[in-house]
């Protein structure tokens, strides 16, 4: 007894030991989180004082005259910035199966307000130059830089609503000029939050909430925390941003990725680390975006048009968000969603102006590549944007509308709300011709979510993958995830084998004391 | 009738830590496949994984044991008595008929356990560590790497790794019971508790198991 005694002892104390040292946490992060708040939460301070410069004590009456104020000093960036995807609205990209194309905002057709050609003067209110308002704007003269956009720290330059660029006359340039600096959250914002025409229409994880967040909606950039600005990660060298979308560019390259700081390794626990192959950080990281204010998931423009009393009209659902517009038809939101998850390697295809479609299933503006043997694609989290929108029927390929009028009678449809009349304008524009039949036909677009990263413990948990059923990327199928997939045959014969000796079990035990007992019968 | 001192210490140790963590990585192992829900799947690896750490250190340990004692010889098959012992389980058994392989320390098993602990011990003991060491340590195809060390995705080490996982619960279930088939109904338990056992040897005539085994 003894001895039993210090064998269970002894096998206690191994077992114990070994999760003890198991569990310890030996390995330290590549990159200790600590390191990284310092470096962020160190804010730096100007080297110049932009006020004193007696250059900018002056009134300027047209923004072109700021401009020439900054090259006066700045002499060489202007050529940076017009070199730049912000000024040109275009790059050169390789599109698999198209070959090189240019595209970029300039000439693709997206499923929100579709495109910006023959829109110029409100689109490009986003330009970050002065005065795009049609095909004939001057991309080489420098003055037509708007450097202010970017670099306004005194929080008080807007750009003029249909002014195609241009700064709203309430800006007093002058202070603006006096204020410059490193471009913050809300100089990107301005334009990146209110793409597709308000407030998180098009992104869904970038949104006016991100002007001000807690470290719920985003750890990064929260206000309360390391407050970090977007050039943060989106880097500049010579005004080249580090960053793009997949709705207006196709290759791996000029990515931002999180590994910048927390490198490829960024868990204690190698099983976490591992996962960093196949699985991309925004995966984990990012359980819901929408965190504050809903985003747009469908847009119908064939419901668009309908009036009341010969007037447009607007319809908003309880939580004051647009449901109806007549000048754009219907719209689905939605909030606090989890993504949905492709394969993603990197680049992606599109829908170039004048491609032929197929009406009868969904049109993919932009289809993201990746499989689970392609060594270079993650699993990524992504928002699926659907529309039914406007083409072609007898060219079978989508229009570009031309919505905003600037003036009476130029087909504008939101003036005008004749279909007709708005493809007609519009394809002239872009050089296409417009057969006089449309009709409206339903598309998609995948859009990268990246932002909204939670905190550590609000991180997406291995179960809500690793499970039977209806896990997050029950969606992937074709490779094998414990917890979710199993061999049908080794689980028949498994259970099989295991009812089969249960049932035997029982019989022979059964059978056993039926026949002792009758022994003992017949003993007594 | 003579009490032998039938399992050394270590064996006895072995037995018990063997059959906790085997116990333990069924039940965590299956929590990983999806077939149970208790610790969470996050928790069930980690501990899966610990277990079986701990399990290899018991697996080097006990092969060194087996073969500085040459105990391994005991699970060495034999056709000798193979049928008897079918026989015995099932008819003898129901009959009260005596066992027809004599229990000795120097021959522990019957012919049906030496059969069925070597094949454990050869075939599903070293296919669960290697599909086990393969699993933990594989690697997806990448680019820059070794690729011999690379296997396209989990599917056919996941698969092997539960088929013996299921072998292990079969015989786990059959194991409980069988103890219960000894002289008495907890001779065989106590046996491996203590390490002593009743050798009674032939029922009738004790002496004579004595002369058979020398």
């Amino acid at each position: 007894m003894k001895k039993t005694i210090i064998s269970v002892g002894l096998g206690v104390l191994v077992l114990s030991l070994t999760v003890m040292l198991t569990l310890t946490d030996h390995g330290t992060p590549t990159t200790p989180l600590s390191t990284l708040r310092m470096k962020y939460r160190q804010k730096e301070t100007p080297s110049v004082d932009h006020m004193q410069f007696t250059q900018l004590k002056k009134h300027f009456s047209t923004p072109q005259e700021v401009t020439s104020a900054c090259i006066a000093c700045h002499n060489e960036r202007h050529k940076e910035v017009m070199q730049s995807s912000h000024w040109n609205w275009e790059r050169q990209e390789y599109v698999e199966g198209k070959g090189i194309r240019t595209l970029g905002k300039k000439n693709i057709l997206n499923n929100f307000c579709i495109g910006i050609s023959g829109n110029e003067q409100s689109c490009n209110k986003c330009h970050i130059g002065y005065g795009w308002g049609d095909e004939k704007f001057d991309f080489k003269n420098p003055l037509n830089v708007d450097c202010l956009a970017c670099h306004d720290n005194s929080n008080t330059y807007i750009k003029a609503v249909g002014g195609a660029g241009m700064p709203d006359a309430s800006v007093n340039l002058t202070n603006v000029a006096q204020h410059v600096g490193k471009p913050m959250r809300v100089n990107c914002g301005t334009c990146h939050f209110f793409g597709g025409g308000g407030n998180n229409v098009k992104h869904g994880d970038l949104e006016k909430a991100l002007f001000d967040p807690t470290r719920d909606v985003d750890v990064h950039m929260a206000s309360d925390g390391e407050d970090m600005q977007c050039v943060d990660c989106h880097t500049a060298r010579k005004h080249q941003m580090l960053g793009k979308m997949y709705s207006v560019s196709s290759m791996n390259r000029n990515r931002v990725e999180c590994e910048q700081c927390h490198t490829a390794l960024p868990h204690s626990d190698d099983i976490l680390n591992k996962h960093t192959l196949k699985v991309a950080c925004q995966t984990c990281h990012i359980p819901e975006y929408a965190k504050v204010n809903p985003t747009k998931l469908y847009w119908d423009w064939s419901t668009a048009g309908k009036l009341k009393n010969g007037q447009p009209y607007e319809e908003m659902d309880s939580n004051g968000t647009d449901v109806y517009m007549s000048i754009k038809g219907s719209f689905v939101w939605g909030k606090n969603l989890k993504p949905d998850y492709i394969w993603f390697n990197g680049t992606a295809s599109h829908y170039l102006i004048g491609d032929t479609i197929d009406p009868s299933k969904p049109v993919k503006i932009n289809a993201l590549y990746g499989n689970y043997d392609d060594p270079d694609s993650k699993i990524v989290p992504v928002k699926i944007h659907r529309a039914n929108q406007i083409y072609d029927t007898q060219y079978k390929y989508l229009i570009q509308p031309k919505t905003v009028s600037t003036k009476e009678g130029d087909g504008g449809y939101w003036k005008e709300f004749d279909w007709n009349r708005a493809s007609e304008e519009g394809m002239k524009i872009i050089d296409l011709p417009y057969s006089g039949k449309y009709g409206f036909v339903e598309t998609e677009m995948t859009w990268p979510v990246n932002h909204m990263i939670s905190p550590k413990n609000k991180t997406v948990p291995c179960a809500d993958c690793h499970k039977r059923n209806n896990g997050r990327i029950a969606s992937l199928t074709g490779f094998y995830i414990p917890g979710r997939d199993y061999t049908s045959w080794v689980e028949y014969l498994g259970t099989g084998l295991i009812l089969v000796t249960f049932a035997g079990v029982l019989i022979h035990g059964g059978v056993r004391i039926a026949a002792s007992r009758k022994q003992k019968e017949k003993s007594t | 009738m003579k009490r032998e001192y039938v399992y050394k210490g270590f064996e006895r140790f072995w037995h018990w830590m063997q059959a906790l963590l085997i116990i333990f990585l069924g039940f965590t192992g299956f929590e990983i496949h999806g077939s149970i829900h208790f610790f969470g799947f996050e928790q069930a690896v980690k501990l899966h994984n610990v277990a079986a750490m701990t399990f290899l250190v018991l697996i080097v340990f006990a092969i060194f044991w087996h073969v500085t004692t040459g105990e391994w010889r005991q699970y060495l098959p034999t056709r000798k008595n193979l049928r008897a012992q079918m026989e015995y389980y099932i008819f003898g058994i129901f009959r009260n008929a005596p066992h027809p392989t004599k229990k000795t320390v120097l021959s522990k098993l019957n012919p049906l356990q030496k059969l069925v602990y070597a094949g454990l011990k050869v075939i599903v003991i070293p296919l669960m560590v290697s599909s086990g060491l393969v699993y933990m340590f594989y690697r997806y195809p990448q680019r820059y790497e070794v690729i011999s060390l690379n296997i396209a995705g989990l599917k056919v080490v996941a698969t092997l790794h539960t088929l013996g996982a299921f072998l292990l619960v079969t015989f786990f279930i059959a194991h409980i019971y069988l103890i219960t088939t000894g002289s008495t109904i907890t001779s065989n338990l106590k046996a491996m508790l203590t390490g002593y056992e009743d050798l009674t040897g032939d029922e009738q005539s004790p002496s004579k198991k004595s002369n058979e085994s020398h």
